[in-house]
């Protein structure tokens, strides 16, 4: 069970909130097929922390960018100061 | 030693004390022609029908744990071929026809029961997609039926199909050879198998790190020392990446949590497979009494092999909606643990960027009922050096080119696979 720091909000249950996966940069639209197959597939390092987009659909409404290790389930960097947020 | 009548009073007489191991000890050698990383189901079945069918016996198989400690004795025990897309279904169909007969083969009781598969639908557009499921399915040799709301209840007493359900049922797949194998004995049997066959199987030995020189396996880092090879099969599920990053690449598949339960038993009541598919539950009760449960991923990603509570509850919600009995049991019993799910859900099985290193992973939460078939068509890969037709379309170089096989048509976000 996740505790996730929403800037907004503070720290909401993960229930309220949709997963959006790794965040990734996506290359341009016209970008050559390998660098796409890069972006969507090989975008897993497996390190044990990843940036991850979250959606507070029961809370602000916003897509919000965190920080997490994948072990311990920590929110790294919780303080939002590298948070990304757009509404 | 082989199981028979005689051998069972033999040692009833000596007062069961004398059953050998069924795993012999081993003294680990310098090298091996064949080492797999991994004695789980596949790595163990690989080994098997290496020297089962090849007679290649200079084959090492290493786990960092012990056999049937991981995922192949943890999951909901349920095979089953009710796969759209060809090289889903043919793989799949393929194990069913070796789980029909395998215990025999490996003189080793699997519980194989052909108890019948049904896979519930919610809507008549769903009905009509399973139809077409159901068709390419008998194009491949498959027995398999539609069942109406009647025929269910006949087959599954107990079952709600109250019209004024939250998602009423309004029909079912069928397919008769589908059930359930005991797990655990799958992992047992094909590792006795191997080790009387003279393959070495090496218990709570993990392998740290593989060792490449000009592109090419050379061998595997192990706390018990280095470990010479001809070639090297990556069968580790969970640890493959790690593994593969040791070797210089990325696999493109993202760890995420999967769970499953059991309940207290109870008296028999539910002599097939069900599942639910408005959200996901299956359920199946055992040989003990215990219904068995499982659901959905946990939905992002983990390595912390501890779930989720929200995904318990909506797992529960699920099966009290197919089946309202069920609030009266308590869970006895709950796992969880790290499915590797690559970017279009399908398996990765074949050849990788390092020479003669091959690799088996990324079945995430799907892996057990194709265990047989895996193992018989990547032994035969390794002992002729050409991919089985079985094999080829889940070649790790699918990414790359675009021939993804993905059944569920979801695209590259595996924890929605």
């Amino acid at each position: 069970m996740l505790l996730i720091p929403c800037p907004h909000c503070g720290e909401r249950d993960e229930s309220e909130f949709d997963y959006g996966g790794r965040a990734v940069a996506l290359p341009e639209l016209d970008a050559a097929p390998g660098e796409w197959h890069q972006a969507l597939h090989l975008g897993n390092d497996n390190e044990d922390c990843v940036d991850e987009y979250w959606y507070h659909y029961a809370g602000c409404e916003c897509w919000i960018r965190l920080r997490r290790n994948l072990s311990s389930h920590d929110f790294i960097d919780a303080d939002h100061s590298s948070s990304e947020v757009t509404n | 030693m082989r199981y028979s009548a005689a051998s069972l009073l033999k040692q009833a007489l000596g007062g069961q004390r004398k059953w050998p191991p069924f795993v012999a000890p081993v003294e680990l050698k310098s090298s091996y022609d064949i080492i797999i990383v991994g004695a789980g189901g596949h790595g163990l079945a690989t080994a098997h029908y290496l020297a089962e069918n090849h007679g290649i016996k200079d084959v090492l198989v290493l786990d960092s744990g012990w056999i049937g400690g991981g995922n192949t004795a943890r999951n909901t025990t349920i095979v089953r071929s009710d796969y759209l897309l060809p090289a889903s279904f043919a793989l799949k169909h393929f194990a069913l026809q070796l789980w029909a007969k395998l215990s025999q083969d490996l003189n080793f009781n699997l519980m194989y029961s052909p108890r019948g598969y049904i896979d519930l639908a919610h809507s008549d557009g769903e009905l009509e997609h399973f139809m077409v499921r159901a068709n390419a399915m008998r194009l491949g040799g498959a027995e398999v039926s539609m069942l109406d709301c009647s025929e269910i209840a006949d087959r599954v007493p107990g079952i709600d199909l109250d019209r004024n359900a939250r998602f009423p049922i309004s029909g079912a797949l069928f397919q008769p050879e589908g059930g359930v194998v005991r797990h655990d004995a799958v992992a047992w049997g094909f590792a006795r198998s191997a080790s009387a066959h003279g393959i070495d199987v090496q218990q709570n030995c993990a392998v740290t790190g593989l060792r490449v020189e000009a592109n090419r396996i050379v061998g595997v880092t192990t706390p018990r020392g280095d470990i010479g090879a001809d070639k090297v099969l990556i069968c580790a599920a969970g640890a493959s990446a790690r593994l593969a990053r040791t070797a210089g690449f990325r696999l493109p598949m993202e760890p995420i949590n999967v769970q499953a339960f059991v309940t207290e038993p109870v008296k028999p009541l539910l002599d097939s497979v069900v599942n639910y598919n408005a959200g996901l539950s299956y359920l199946s009760q055992s040989d003990k009494g215990e219904l068995v449960l499982g659901g959905a991923t946990d939905g992002y990603m983990s390595q912390a092999r501890r779930g989720s509570f929200a995904r318990i509850e909506d797992t529960l919600a699920r099966a009290l909606q197919i089946f309202p009995f069920l609030s009266q049991l308590r869970l006895l019993r709950h796992w969880s643990g790290t499915a590797d799910i690559p970017m279009d859900g399908n398996a990765i099985i074949g050849a990788t960027p390092v020479d003669d290193l091959f690799i088996n992973c990324g079945w995430g939460y799907a892996g057990f009922k194709a265990t047989p078939a895996v193992g018989w068509a990547m032994a035969q890969y390794l002992a002729s050096g050409t991919v089985p037709m079985l094999l080829q379309p889940f070649s790790l170089e699918r990414f790359a080119s675009g021939a993804l096989i993905d059944d569920a048509g979801i695209g590259p976000y595996p924890w929605r696979h």
